[in-house]
């Protein structure tokens, strides 16, 4: 399956395992998404399970909310995270404190489905990755697979969780894995192991980071379409570093990470996000205050630039295995 | 008409400041009984005057008359004059624990008791409430345990919110209320949402959501609105038009131009404007909206025009942005009392009895507040440190756990 079949898939799933699944969004009913993620899933589910919105993200949101506080699991969808900006006071105000304030009384366990990053010439609104606003919002869970096989599994587990997630899927690798240089003809999931997808239940669970490739020599962060940049940057680095897929931004798997820089001593972050206040800074701060007798280098982020995401100059503002190399051969000569 | 020139910007102001006359005169009002009552099924086209007419039942003999007067027994009535009389001396006396230093805040709900209470008693059980922080007479209403009230205004170890929520932001599901949040309009959308679950349940739960006139300004009012037209929700949408939004008179909200009631029309929503005053006036046309929900016709947009007789909180001075007397200037007097003067008008009630029961109910919230003092006021008694870091996820994740341990709890 590519990814979007696997989003599609597990949407599916669920839709036929558990009667207070809803799935909604702007243009997600009749036609399937923009994206196509959505599919088929009215025709065979009926109106009522799946259906199009308003184009009113703060309404989608609060109306997920209430149908999570009454008791449904309803799974949103946000057309862009660059268009979630509307409901951040949803998701911010009531979403993710909904439990704390109400002392448990009510909840809201609703998943909100939304493609992120870019490296599709999106520009300004059809790239961005604002992981961060929501890592900093407590209360709410951050998801982000970057193949097929997790993207299902996560999103399965998502929906059945009992908080808020923010589901982000990069876009860039909906239709096959892009490894940041633009120059290579495309490539599709046919053939990835990752692609292999069961057609039935499973999950992923969040807050499990998994080691993508075993090495000695320094550690890499990432998560999404970063993670197949990253393997692209270390095979080009000649760096044995061992790469490390976060899949979950909230809950972080602290232990995956500690263990592995406590093995090699040196640690490379990589995101598309702007670096500065990016969660990149969150996982240096961590990884310096757990690892710091540990580290042989300072930690280096390799991230998009503090701008806003230009058109024209998408590949010099996206990180590419070019970056990530370049930080990998620094931090191996300190 | 030629613009030959410059423009001028208008800055709206409310027809009186401090020391000055207040005038009314712009809500338009109606005598009781002048409002049509069409049939609940009536299609929202057929009912494009209703906002601009102005539903009142009791009229100044303090008689039920016209199409709105509905049918309660007297010891329903009996009932909302004690709920509402048990929340005006609630918020006195909570406002005084304030004004001693027991509590950090405190709102009180002087001159809109009614609306809450009606609608509460009318409602069921399984029906689910959106508040605003202004409408504790819904609690009241359901017998809600006085010193649960108290121990969540002092945030002390018997809080039910565990001390993490500012004084009156209740949250108290078995009574059909949900849990409040101190931003505006945002749960609007939440009662949208609950009442479209119920639907897609085919349950006969209904939801009813509160905003004040200042938060139909906000952008969720427009988006719930939208949703609850687009999915013909059951859902009653409440609007307490109290005239003020802290220092900001109505006009504001755009209530100069079009009654807030108004806005239902263009979404396709009936739209009633109500004496907000009126114990029987808001029965009715609750009522009605809640006939209309489950036929399964969809919401109905209801504006209550009341008056906020009180400050807009105790951080609040009214006495600098508007006349002082300018509640004794309201036309639709006081809710308690009106519905005080029916009841003896029916020969069901006396002053005598009245001043019996403003004594008992005085005696009762006393007795609360003495029994949460026990308990501790703020600062004095608090719940578990632990409680801190409880219900931020359903079970904590590594930061929590160790962010407590840090703090040695």
């Amino acid at each position: 399956m590519t990814m979007i079949q696997a989003i599609n898939s597990a949407l599916d799933v669920m839709l036929a395992r558990d009667p207070d699944v809803l799935v909604f969004g702007e243009d997600v009913g009749y036609f399937g998404g923009v994206f196509r993620a959505t599919e088929g899933l009215q025709a065979k589910h009926g109106l009522t399970r799946c259906f199009d919105t308003p184009i009113a993200e703060g309404g989608i949101i609060g109306c997920a909310i209430g149908m999570g506080a009454y008791g449904l699991r309803p799974v949103a969808e946000i057309q862009f995270v660059d268009y979630i900006l509307p409901a951040y006071d949803q998701l911010v105000s009531e979403a993710a404190r909904l439990r704390y304030r109400s002392g448990g009384e009510f909840s809201a366990p609703i998943t909100v489905r939304s493609p992120y990053g870019g490296g599709i010439f999106g520009g300004q609104t059809h790239s961005q990755s604002p992981e961060a606003l929501f890592a900093h919002v407590t209360g709410l869970k951050t998801i982000i697979p970057s193949n097929p096989y997790d993207a299902k599994g996560l999103l399965i587990a998502s929906i059945e969780d009992y908080d808020p997630v923010i589901f982000m899927e990069p876009k860039r690798i909906y239709n096959g894995p892009f490894n940041g240089r633009h120059g290579e003809q495309l490539r599709n999931w046919a053939g990835e192991p990752t692609a292999q997808v069961p057609e039935g239940h499973y999950t992923v669970p969040l807050g499990k980071a998994v080691i993508v490739r075993a090495g000695k020599d320094a550690t890499v962060l990432a998560y999404g379409t970063m993670v197949h940049v990253a393997m692209a940057g270390i095979e080009e680095s000649g760096v044995d570093a061992e790469l490390i897929d976060l899949r979950s931004i909230v809950p972080l798997d602290i232990e995956a990470i500690t263990a592995s820089v406590a093995k090699t001593g040196r640690c490379v972050i990589l995101h598309e996000a702007t670096r500065f206040a990016g969660f990149g800074g969150e996982l240096s701060a961590l990884v310096q205050e757990r690892c710091f007798w540990a580290l042989k280098a300072p930690i280096a982020r390799v991230a998009g630039w503090d701008t806003p995401y230009p058109h024209a100059f998408e590949m010099d503002y996206l990180p590419g295995p070019g970056r990530l190399a370049a930080a990998l051969a620094r931090v191996m000569e300190d | 008409m030629r613009n030959d020139r410059s423009f001028s910007l208008h800055i709206p102001e409310p027809s009186a400041r401090p020391g000055g006359t207040p005038d009314f005169s712009h809500l338009h009002l109606e005598p009781a009984g002048a409002a049509r009552r069409p049939v609940a099924e009536t299609p929202g086209l057929e009912m494009r005057d209703m906002p601009y007419r102005f539903i009142r039942v009791l009229d100044e003999a303090h008689e039920a008359v016209g199409p709105w007067a509905p049918r309660i027994e007297p010891d329903m009535l009996l009932r909302g004059l004690r709920a509402m009389m048990l929340t005006r001396i609630f918020d006195d006396r909570l406002f005084r624990a304030h004004r001693q230093g027991k509590t950090s805040f405190y709102m009180k709900s002087t001159g809109e008791e009614a609306i809450p209470v009606a609608q509460s008693l009318l409602l069921g059980a399984r029906d689910m409430c959106f508040p605003t922080y202004r409408v504790l007479g819904w609690l009241m209403a359901r017998n809600y345990p006085l010193i649960d009230l108290v121990n969540q205004i002092f945030s002390n170890e018997a809080d039910p919110l565990r001390g993490r929520q500012l004084p009156i932001l209740y949250s108290a599901r078995d009574y059909g209320f949900y849990s409040l949040s101190g931003n505006l309009g945002s749960r609007m959308s939440h009662a949208v949402g609950w009442a479209m679950a119920s639907a897609y349940k085919g349950d006969d739960s209904l939801a009813l959501a509160y905003v004040g006139d200042g938060t139909t300004a906000e952008g969720d009012f427009h988006e719930a609105l939208t949703f609850a037209s687009v999915y013909r929700a059951p859902v009653l949408l409440c609007i307490t038009n109290n005239q003020w939004a802290i220092s900001s008179f109505s006009g504001f909200a755009g209530a100069q131009e079009a009654p807030l009631a108004s806005r239902a029309i263009g979404f396709g929503l009936p739209g009633l404007r109500v004496d907000g005053n009126d114990f029987l006036a808001v029965w009715a046309a609750t009522q009605w909206a809640v006939e209309r929900a489950r036929a399964n016709l969809g919401p109905t947009l209801i504006e209550f025009v009341t008056y906020r007789v009180a400050g807009h909180s105790t951080s609040d001075d009214p006495t600098k942005y508007r006349p002082g007397d300018e509640a004794n200037h309201f036309p639709l007097g006081d809710p308690v009392e009106r519905l005080k003067q029916h009841l003896i008008a029916l020969g069901v009630w006396d002053e005598a009895r009245h001043a019996a029961l403003t004594e008992e109910l005085d005696q009762a919230v006393r007795a609360a507040v003495k029994q949460g003092e026990a308990v501790g006021t703020l600062g004095e008694s608090k719940p578990p440190v632990r409680e801190m870091f409880e219900h931020v996820f359903a079970t904590p994740d590594w930061r929590l756990i160790e962010q407590r341990r840090e703090l040695g709890v």
